[in-house]
């Protein structure tokens, strides 16, 4: 299908950006890249009344090394992350996720900053960003503010995100050098949405072994605490951890991310 | 309506455009370039794949407004270029085509795997190709064709 009919304005400034969000009421719509909104758009699932193109603004296309952490702009391209060019702070967990994500031809274009605020419950980075810890910086009418990736969605196309903000970008903190992750997720075809994913990060030196079961319909389940998936692999505890995920025990979906979760912690990097 | 001027295919270009109307039909309809093929209008199918600023994307979910200073090649602005014609004759020894439809995103595509990929092998290729729907040949042909324009240009190197 054609998408609806909106107005379109290509802001230079975040403070026009804003200003314009700001005024424009439910009826506006924030796009970077297109590849989320595009689709839904053109399926009429969106009907904004204004678009808020977001790519001409040079801070969102920041990135930087902090020391700690590095801060990715929100509109940093999921193919700049693949090819490598960019610090990766999560010992090239980025890159290899990245390279996943749907297609090139969608990855040149579809934007971090824009997955995130999308909100696709099997979206990679919905999934990511919480196991390693981000953090999502957002600017809005009352200024800025940081939520961690782990409460930034909040449900189906749902984010923490207030009506007059933007996603600036994420923050994500640098493992340690003995840090491994794992990153396992479910396809009919490679690079359609997930059916399942699960990840995993183990960096003893900062004391943190954390899971992530994604692509639930709903925001990603943090499991905190999951040496009993990292530093070896307890059944029970994997059981727990689907359980607690929300997964219904003899359901297709539960038995798929149990098995995502068995393949992630058995193919470390 | 909105103004827009980019290059298209070499050539300077600008006309107004209504902030939905997507690069595909823009093209398609305004300049009349109907090689860009417009299949699931979601971004799944792969036939509307042409260069913007010389990456690969799709034209169906990309506006035709947010493409405003960009520089777009579409197939048919491949005529002169050297691995393209060198995938068009891969693809015709290999029978990497029926019908035809998918064919200008395929040889985008496929451009871009050579390009970028220069040691690709056929589980790559395949991996690369996931993106773009074929449904008369099985692939098997376009696969061959790809690998076949990896080897010339490894032979050449």
């Amino acid at each position: 299908m054609k998408a609806p009919r909106f107005d379109y304005v290509k802001p230079r400034s975040l403070q026009a950006a804003l200003r314009l969000l700001a005024d424009a009421g439910d009826g506006a719509r924030i796009i970077a890249g297109g590849q989320s909104l595009g689709p839904i758009l053109n399926f009429r699932l969106a009907q904004p009344q204004l678009l808020i193109d977001v790519r001409g603004i040079p801070e969102l296309r920041e990135v930087r090394d902090e020391g700690a952490a590095v801060f990715f702009g929100a509109g940093t391209t999921h193919a700049e992350i693949e090819d490598g060019r960019l610090p990766d702070p999560a010992r090239g967990m980025l890159g290899h996720v990245a390279r996943g994500i749907a297609y090139r031809a969608i990855r040149t274009r579809g934007t971090l900053g824009g997955s995130l605020a999308h909100a696709d419950p099997a979206a990679d980075w919905v999934s990511v960003m919480p196991l390693l810890g981000a953090e999502i910086v957002v600017v809005g009418a009352n200024g800025e503010r940081t939520i961690a990736a782990a409460s930034f969605v909040r449900g189906l196309l749902t984010t923490a995100l207030d009506r007059t903000e933007i996603v600036v970008g994420v923050r994500v903190p640098k493992c340690s050098p003995r840090a491994r992750w794992s990153y396992y997720k479910f396809n009919r075809k490679p690079g359609e949405f997930a059916l399942a994913i699960a990840a995993l990060v183990h960096d003893p030196d900062r004391g943190q072994a954390r899971a992530v079961i994604g692509a639930i319909g709903a925001a990603p389940h943090v499991v905190a605490e999951a040496s009993a998936l990292a530093d070896r692999f307890d059944p029970a505890a994997a059981d727990a951890a689907v359980a607690a995920a929300g997964l219904p025990a003899g359901s297709f979906e539960r038995q798929i991310h149990l098995v995502a979760l068995r393949r992630a912690a058995a193919g470390w990097h | 309506m909105k103004p827009l001027a980019l290059t298209v295919n070499g050539t300077p270009t600008s006309a107004p455009v209504e902030p939905r109307t997507s690069l595909a039909d823009f093209l398609r309809e305004a300049l009349r370039l109907t090689g860009t093929n417009v299949g699931c209008e979601h971004g799944v199918c792969g036939a509307c794949t042409l260069l913007i600023d010389g990456a690969p994307a799709r034209a169906c979910i990309t506006l035709a407004v947010a493409c405003d200073g960009a520089d777009v090649r579409t197939i048919e602005g491949l005529d002169d270029d050297p691995l393209a014609a060198a995938l068009r004759a891969a693809f015709t020894a290999e029978h990497a085509l029926q019908c035809g439809y998918c064919t200008p995103g395929m040889l985008m595509t496929a451009r871009d795997i050579v390009t970028r990929l220069p040691d690709a092998t056929e589980p790559r290729v395949r991996e690369e190709l996931a993106g773009n729907l074929c449904r008369c040949t099985g692939y098997v042909g376009i696969v061959r064709a790809i690998l076949r324009v990896l080897a010339e240009r490894r032979g050449a190197r």
